[in-house]
Order: C-alpha cells, then sequence, then structure tokens
C-alpha cells in the first residue's frame, strides 16, 4: 500500500495518542497532522484565504472610490460652496452640494462611530434580510462602506497636504476643478496618503475576519470549521492567523516598494 | 503697442474676511495690448490680489474686469476659457512635482487645446530650447534650480498660447544669482510683444522693460506713469516715500 510520509508518521504515533503519554513534539506532530494534513484539510485554509483576498479586494476598491468620492465631499470649498451667480439653478446647485457634503460628513461619523459587527450584522440582516444573495457580496458591500469612512478621512489629509499653490497653477493653465483634482491633486495626495492607505488595507483585510459572523466562509470560518471537525483546542486558528500574517507582510512589502518608487521619482 | 485694449478694469473691489480686510478699495485701470505694465507698491497695498483678480483666481467683492470685451466676473462666463488666454506665473513656480517637465508643459494642450501629445511635445521643446533647457524635458522639477524652475513655469503657460501673461513676484523666491536669468526670458517675452502685467520688486527691471508703471498702496492705485515719470518725477508723496526706501 502506498502511504505518504506523513501517514507513517501518524501510524508511529498513534498508540501514544491512544495512551495518553505523548512527548512534546509528538504533540505538535499530532496537531499538525489532525488540522492541516489529514482528510487535505489544507485545502480548507486555502479556500477560506481566497475568499478572504476575494472580499477584501473589492471592499479595498469599493472603500477607495466611494472614501475619495466623501473625501472631496468633504473639503472646505465644497462644504462652503456659494452660488456662482443668481438664478434658481445656481442657488440649487449649492444647496445640493452643501447637503451632500453634510451628509458624507454624518456618514464618516456614524460608519467610524459603531462597531464593524453590528454594521455587518445589520447589512445582513437588515438590508439583505428577505433576499438570497451571496454572503461574499453582503461581506464586500459591508467592509467596502466601513472602510470608505476611513479612507475619506485618509484621502482629505493627503488632498489637504498639498500646497494651494498646486491647485492655482492647474486652475490659472485653465483647468477645470474635476481635472485639476484629477491630474494635479490626487495623484501627490495619494502619495503623502499611502502610509496611512496602508494601515487602512491591512485593518481591512483583519477585520474581514467579523464576516465569520454571518457563515461566509473565509480563513477564520474555515479555522472555525476545522476546530469543530478535529476538537483541538486552538491549533486551526493558529494556522489562520499565519496564513493572515503572510497576506499583510506580503502587502506591507509591496507597498513599502511602491513608496520608495515613487520617493525617487520625484523629491 | 496699439491702443486695443485687452484687459479693463473697472471699480475692482476685494474685501476678505467678510469685508473686515479691504485689499482693493476700488482700482481702474486698462491694460492694451502688447503693454508691459510693472506694479510696485509696499508689502500688504494689493498688489498681488489685483493681479489674482485678472484670471479670477480672486473672486472680485465688486467692480468689473473685462478681458477682449467679456466681462469675466458674470458667472454664465466660462472662466476656463478666459484663463487658458491668460498665463499665470508664480513667486514659488507651482510646478507639478509628479510629473516631468514635459509632461508639466503638455497636461494642459493635450487637455484644453486638443493638441495631439506630439504636436504639444514639439512645442514645448521648441520653447525648452529657447530658454536653453532642451535637455532637461525628462527631468522632475525637484532636480532643477529655483531659476531654471521659473524658467519653465513661464514656458508652461507660453505653451497655452495666451495672449497675456501675468507674473506676481516671479524672481522674489530666487537666489540672487539666479535672478538675472529669469528677467532675461521675461525681457525676451517683452520685446516679442506680449502684454504683460509684472508685479515685481525689481526696480531696475521695471525701469528698463515696462511701458508703464503703477504704484499701488492701501488699495488704490497712487499714481502710474511712464519709467521716467515714476521713477524720476513722482508726484504723490506716498510714491516718494516708497521709492526712497527701496532705490
Ligand atoms: N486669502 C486671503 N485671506 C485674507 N486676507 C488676505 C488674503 N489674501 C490677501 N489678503 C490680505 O490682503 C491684503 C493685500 O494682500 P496682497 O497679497 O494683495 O498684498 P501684496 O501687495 O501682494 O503684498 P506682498 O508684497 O507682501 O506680496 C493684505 O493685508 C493681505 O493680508
Ligand atoms: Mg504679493
Amino acid at each position: 500500500m502506498n502511504i505518504s510520509i506523513f501517514e507513517q508518521w501518524w501510524l508511529a504515533i498513534e498508540p501514544a495518542v491512544q495512551a495518553n503519554t505523548l512527548n512534546f513534539w509528538q504533540f505538535i506532530y499530532k496537531e499538525i497532522y489532525l488540522n492541516v494534513i489529514k482528510d487535505d484539510r489544507w485545502l480548507q485554509y486555502l479556500k477560506g484565504l481566497g475568499v478572504t483576498l476575494e472580499v477584501s479586494f473589492y471592499a479595498i476598491l469599493v472603500g477607495l472610490v466611494l472614501g475619495t468620492v466623501l473625501a472631496i465631499l468633504r473639503l472646505p470649498q465644497i462644504q462652503h460652496m456659494n452660488a456662482r451667480g443668481k438664478g434658481f439653478l445656481p442657488a440649487v446647485g449649492a444647496v445640493v452640494v452643501r447637503a451632500l457634503s453634510k451628509f458624507a460628513g454624518l456618514y464618516i461619523n456614524i460608519m467610524r462611530g459603531t462597531p464593524l459587527l453590528l454594521q455587518v450584522l445589520i447589512i445582513n440582516f437588515g438590508i439583505f434580510g428577505s433576499v438570497r444573495i451571496d454572503k461574499v457580496i453582503v461581506g464586500v458591500i459591508a467592509c467596502g462602506l466601513n472602510s470608505a469612512a476611513y479612507v475619506a478621512e485618509i484621502v482629505r489629509g493627503g488632498i489637504m497636504s498639498v500646497e494651494k499653490g498646486q491647485t492655482e497653477a492647474g486652475r490659472s493653465l485653465g483647468l477645470g476643478g474635476i481635472r485639476t483634482m484629477i491630474y494635479i491633486i490626487l495623484p501627490q495626495a495619494a502619495k503623502s496618503a499611502l502610509p496611512a492607505m496602508c494601515n487602512e488595507f491591512i485593518s481591512l483585510i483583519k477585520e474581514t475576519s467579523i464576516l465569520s459572523y454571518i457563515a461566509l466562509t473565509e480563513l477564520t470560518k474555515a479555522g472555525d470549521y476545522i476546530r469543530s471537525r478535529t476538537f483541538s483546542a486552538f491549533t486551526p486558528y493558529i494556522v489562520s492567523g499565519l496564513l493572515y500574517l503572510l497576506v499583510v507582510l506580503t502587502l506591507t512589502w509591496l507597498i513599502g516598494k511602491l513608496e520608495r518608487r515613487l520617493r525617487n521619482s520625484d523629491h | 503697442m496699439t491702443t486695443d485694449i485687452i484687459i479693463s478694469v473697472k471699480g475692482l473691489e476685494k474685501h476678505f474676511d467678510e469685508g473686515k480686510l479691504k485689499a482693493l478699495r476700488g482700482v481702474d485701470t486698462d491694460i492694451r495690448r502688447g503693454e508691459v505694465v510693472v506694479v510696485i507698491g509696499p508689502s500688504g497695498s494689493g498688489k498681488s490680489t489685483f493681479l489674482r483678480c485678472l484670471n479670477l483666481l480672486e473672486e472680485p467683492t465688486a467692480g468689473t474686469v473685462t478681458v477682449e470685451g467679456v466681462n469675466i466676473t458674470d458667472p454664465k462666463v466660462n472662466i476656463n476659457k478666459h484663463r487658458e488666454k491668460m498665463g499665470m506665473v508664480f513667486q514659488h513656480f507651482n510646478l507639478f512635482p509628479h510629473m516631468t517637465i514635459l509632461k508639466n508643459m503638455t497636461l494642459a494642450p493635450c487637455k484644453l487645446l486638443k493638441k495631439s501629445k506630439q504636436e504639444a511635445e514639439e512645442k514645448a521643446m521648441a520653447l525648452l530650447k529657447r530658454v536653453g533647457l532642451a535637455d532637461r524635458a525628462n527631468a522632475y522639477p525637484s532636480q532643477l534650480s529655483g531659476g531654471q524652475k521659473q524658467r519653465i513655469a513661464i514656458v508652461r503657460a507660453l505653451c497655452m498660447e495666451p495672449q497675456v501673461m501675468l507674473f506676481d513676484e516671479p524672481t522674489s523666491a530666487l537666489d540672487p544669482e539666479m535672478v538675472g536669468e529669469v528677467l532675461d526670458v521675461m525681457k525676451q517675452l517683452a520685446e516679442e510683444g506680449m502684454t504683460m502685467v509684472v508685479v515685481t520688486h525689481e526696480m531696475g527691471f521695471a525701469r528698463e522693460v515696462a511701458d508703464r508703471v503703477i504704484f499701488m498702496d492701501e488699495g488704490h492705485i497712487i499714481e502710474e506713469g511712464t519709467p521716467e515719470e515714476i521713477f524720476n518725477h513722482p508726484q504723490q508723496p506716498r510714491t516718494q516715500d516708497f521709492l526712497k526706501k527701496v532705490l
């Protein structure tokens, strides 16, 4: 019969397992064998990791786009926008923009001021309570909407760190407000916001673990599930944790590289 | 120089802090095509504010600015179109640090004049040659000296083929040895017939290049005339005082 080296090692310590006389290394091997190797359980971690990465990726995108819009709405010149000229339309336009700005402020406060877990539960059971919908989508929406509030503050800080002269230079060339924002201000804001943004991405990736509460089988839930099968005290959580660590360290490394490249290109 | 008026300013006022600070208190003047106007005056007299009202970087509190017959303070006017015709050069250069020199110069022409990248780059390279910086086309602003940056800022504005150039103390942030190279570019521009409004403390430049000198104080034009009139025979006591201090 063809059995793997892992199986052979397992057979070797099995009597000691039965007799409860494992030494330290044998104990470690038993935990690894039961929680990772047996029945190809490592595949379940990888599947969970895949879900975590998928949710994180799309939630980061949602957070970046929505957060940038919120950040722009919170800029002083938008917050205190005056009607340019007399007449009905400019007046209504200014009122709408100011109202949107107020709403953005309210949104940021609510999302930052309440626990993510509650937001996830409310979105899952409240908004999507009566529809069948992929939990991945629920997770992306919940984590993305939450992250947007933090991203908004980071981007706003980045925008405010760009000198006023940059806007003036763009506008004096004839570029409109939106083009000036896109081509001149945001690229510079992004650069100065990169370290804080990296932090936010890391938090988001780890906080997706909360989605295990709505039965999304991401990395934490995968560990949970294996634990319920193997009755290990906490080994599956360690395995999940190591995988989170791996992802975060990889991301940190990548962003560090990007930062160095940006620093070398201009000042 | 013709008598064709390109910018006409009437009753221009600008207040800050809800009227507590009156930076401009009623300024009237006309800028003629091809004219070089130098604005001088003590710090805080409203020179920058006046210049920035000409392209509406500051929105006037009262009065009108008419550019080529169009009152640009009218909210219905597309101000971006008018700014294309009015280049501006700032004290602190305000080059875009995340773009190469060439990109700095071609961004606006590509987006606004609908020029092809190649067309815009050819124009930019020609201008860079003129100011002796063709070899720095692919450098980033941080790799240039102050004088080089300001020369780039000037040609960046020229890439939009403006009718008027506005300068706000273009040499004030420069080390003394770099002032000359920037003033030379400005002189050359004046000789080619560019309409220019220049706020500066360089009295030598004003004397040599200006067609008209405006002396401002406390938000008013106190006195204006040829460099000869202003520098050699100032009529107003405040002008005399100011010149005594700076000359
Ligand atoms: N954005 C602003 N907010 C409030 N006050 C301002 C603003 N810009 C200018 N001022 C004030 O308006 C007055 C005129 O300023 P301005 O910059 O036009 O003077 P200036 O003649 O250019 O002086 P300088 O030679 O120092 O550049 C000053 O008292 C200044 O403090
Ligand atoms: Mg000034």
